[in-house]
């Protein structure tokens, strides 16, 4: 079948396997809700009617050869990429695919220190060595930055063994690294180019955006197609360009993902794609018209900062997301994190995150004025009720961390609980992250220094969520035991 | 032929008008806009097809929303206006002649155009030179408010759809600042006889309770509206609506009104128990 993109070959295999009534004698054993009444009223029985197994009128995900087949080609075209591969694990799956499919155990990979858990989880995985790179750090917002382009350099002169570079771009704050110079610099060097694009999948199909990293050059992305694409919590995309190999990274993602990909996820991704390629530009466009209204307005609140393109610097802030309403709270005397819960405690209003210094805001296409009315009243609400003087605020987000044994080799290594207050100079055998947004602060294998262990405390007590240790409390940790 | 509109006031009980013809039939960038012209309760508009006044009882909505803060501070002379397409809650206040502004925030334009056309019997004093009329959303235009207003009025539609941000916290704190130190706000709070729409109530209470120091709710009894009973929320900075009532005053200013009366003032405030307890688990 010759398909465009105007189809949805997943979504339309399901609307001809519903109408020919197949009798399901297989699983999953809800057979169309009928076994689950209760699911079936709250989700709804389109919902179970779609939760279907994998046969050969639908394909299937661990060898696609028709309809998964060919949606996943019209995403490739769609996205620019050589190479498309549904995902069903979560970003987290094609981020760990990317590192798996380019490094194994013993060979190096550079990458900032403010990458997402997954990533690190990927080292623990396959036992590769992370060549961290800090990332240039705002100050005065104390948020990490882009790569820099000098520093990249540098690392790939130290290291010229490693086999791969992985960028976030954008970070989750919307800020971009000069894509296009350094899969030059890296490609140069022989390296392959990864990029960690979760929160970056509109750059695909919007106007005035940064580059999005096939059109940069870059060999593999993982792009979250549930963040900012429009289809369901967990589906994502992994694309592939150059002369990445697409059975090697199959099997690859085969080592790990499910082998019965669920085809609410699949047909989402389909569907999800479509809409973005047919209607993405003008989504995107309302998109950014929303988020430059609402920091036009929150900015004249006066206190507040919602920072933009006007912080951009050529280098570590390349290139902002127009799309992300990131807001400075510090000056209001209120952490990030405490506006984020008085948001949703006082005002019902759910945002992505609050760091120390700053919230997060995503708009999307799906955002209406009504919303963005409420948020904007509700900032200045909690302005007006609960700013204080700035004082005691912790600025800086970024530590570097002194990297003692791999990620993998502390995570299977002896260890022991030590009380957090007394944990200066060990070395850390597990994560300790801040979420969101789930960028860790410690990982596997790095010193633990006190500067560490005053920020853990002091997120602590703003009411951070923090995550990773064995000690859900977060009062012990666990160190390398000698 | 027999042409019959129905609301859904729940799940499972309707109410229906017979309809003698459709008189203007639009869609706005927000809503569905409908007026029917009725055989019992006269012109009816109706909004997504929610029931939002008729020519028979509006005197009742529109004489409760405006008398009862009206009557507890005389001096009243800046009005800030919420929704009140129809211009009913208008029509009310222009009989005051101590007001000296009244501010009208519509979000929609088409509604306004519709009643003038179609509801000249609530729309009637929307030319009134002390009256100006702002179309847009109200939460935006009360943010850039500060110690303006004497009295805000909400006359707004339901908790879901276009009225949906008049029923927040943020909302209510943006009103209490937009308000002088002796300022009333008084909106449409709902009903609570039908289980569906007990929370949405009770949230709305509870958000003006923890804004204003003085928080009230009465009642009315409105054929139209689903179960007939509904309720108004009274909040101010300072006045107590029945120990500030001006009784003597009010009723010297000679104003006919076909519902209110200052012994209904004093009695509208007593709520049935049910109401009562649902109000304290707010």
């Amino acid at each position: 079948m010759n398909y465009t993109q105007h189809n949805a070959p997943i979504h339309e295999a399901l609307l001809r396997h519903r109408k020919n009534r197949v009798v399901p004698f297989d699983v999953p054993g809800h057979k169309g809700g009928r076994g689950n009444t209760e699911l079936t009223e709250f989700l709804g029985i389109d919902c179970l009617k779609a939760d279907v197994n994998s046969m050969k009128p639908l394909d299937n995900l661990i060898h696609p050869v028709s309809v998964i087949k060919a949606a996943e080609e019209l995403a490739a075209e769609a996205f620019g990429a050589d190479a498309v591969f549904f995902i069903v694990n979560g970003t987290t799956a094609a981020v760990q695919a990317m590192i798996m499919s380019t490094c194994k155990s013993g060979e190096k990979i550079i990458m900032p220190r403010n990458v997402h858990r997954s990533s690190i989880n990927a080292l623990v995985v396959c036992g590769a060595i992370p060549v961290y790179v800090n990332p240039g750090v705002n100050h005065a917002l104390g948020i990490p930055l882009g790569m820099s382009v000098e520093d990249i350099k540098k690392a790939i002169i130290d290291n010229p063994e490693a086999k791969a570079i992985l960028i976030n771009n954008p970070t989750y704050y919307g800020i971009c690294s000069n894509l296009r110079e350094i899969v030059l610099l890296a490609h140069e060097a022989g390296m392959k180019v990864l990029v960690d694009e979760a929160h970056g999948t509109h750059f695909y199909f919007g106007e005035n955006l940064p580059v999005s990293a096939m059109a940069a050059g870059a060999d593999m992305s993982a792009v979250s197609m549930h963040k900012t694409g429009g289809s369901l919590t967990q589906s994502s995309f992994l694309l592939c360009k150059n002369d990445i190999s697409p059975g090697y990274v199959r099997q690859i993602i085969n080592l790990t993902q499910t082998t019965s990909g669920s085809y609410l996820l699949l047909s989402s991704l389909d569907l999800a794609r479509k809409n973005m390629y047919l209607n993405g530009k003008a989504m995107v466009e309302k998109t950014i018209l929303l988020a430059e209204y609402a920091r036009e307005e929150i900015n004249k609140q006066g206190g507040y900062y919602a920072f933009s393109s006007e912080l951009m610097n050529d280098d570590t802030i390349f290139d902002f997301d127009l799309t992300k309403l990131s807001v400075h709270t510090a000056e209001i005397g209120l952490a990030g994190v405490e506006v984020y819960d008085l948001l949703r405690d006082e005002y019902d209003i759910q945002i992505e995150f609050g760091d120390m210094g700053n919230i997060l805001a995503m708009i999307t296409a799906g955002d209406r004025h009504f919303e963005i009315e409420r948020l904007i009243s509700a900032l200045s609400e909690i302005k007006r009720r609960f700013s204080k003087k700035m004082v005691g605020m912790l600025n800086h987000e970024y530590i570097d961390p002194e990297v003692v044994f791999t990620p993998q080799k502390a995570f299977y290594h002896d260890k022991k609980s030590v009380a957090l207050v007394s944990a200066a100079g060990h070395i850390a055998g597990e994560f300790v992250m801040c979420y969101p947004p789930g960028i860790p602060i410690l990982a596997p294998g790095e010193r633990i220094t006190k500067d560490i262990i005053d920020y853990i405390r002091y997120a602590k007590e703003k009411g951070s969520s923090l995550t990773g240790p064995q000690d859900m409390k977060v009062e012990y940790l666990n160190i390398i035991d000698f | 032929m027999e042409l019959w509109y129905s609301e859904q006031h729940t799940d499972y009980v309707r109410f229906s008008l017979k309809i003698k013809e459709q008189l203007f039939c639009g869609k706005s960038e927000f809503q569905q806009i409908d007026i029917l012209d009725t055989y019992e309760f006269g012109r009816a508009l109706t909004l997504d097809g929610y029931l939002m006044v008729t020519e028979k009882d509006e005197f009742i909505y529109h004489d409760m929303i405006v008398h009862v803060p009206m009557a507890t501070n005389l001096n009243i002379k800046k009005v800030l206006v919420i929704g009140a397409g129809d211009g009913g809650t208008i029509r009310e206040l222009t009989r005051y002649q101590g007001i000296e502004q009244i501010d009208m925030v519509e979000i929609d334009e088409m509604v306004v155009k519709a009643c003038r056309k179609f509801l000249p019997q609530t729309a009637c004093k929307l030319e009134d030179p002390r009256v100006r009329i702002y179309y847009e959303d109200g939460l935006k235009y009360v943010r850039r408010k500060e110690n303006e207003y004497d009295l805000i009025l909400v006359d707004s539609t339901d908790p879901f759809g276009p009225g949906e941000g008049l029923f927040t916290k943020e909302f209510y704190g943006n009103c209490y600042n937009a308000l002088k130190e002796d300022g009333i706000l008084v909106n449409q709070h709902e009903s609570t006889y039908y289980d569906a729409y007990v929370e949405a109530m009770k949230r709305a209470h509870k958000r003006i309770m923890e804004t204003f120091p003085i928080a009230r709710v009465y009642q009315a009894h409105i054929p139209t509206y689903p179960s007939g009973h509904w309720l108004f929320g009274y909040a101010s900075k300072k006045y107590d609506p029945l120990l500030d009532l001006k009784e003597k005053e009010w009723n010297a200013l000679g104003l006919t009104t076909k519902y209110y009366n200052t012994q209904l003032h004093k009695g509208c405030f007593a709520l049935p128990n049910y109401v009562t307890e649902q109000l304290n688990e707010a």
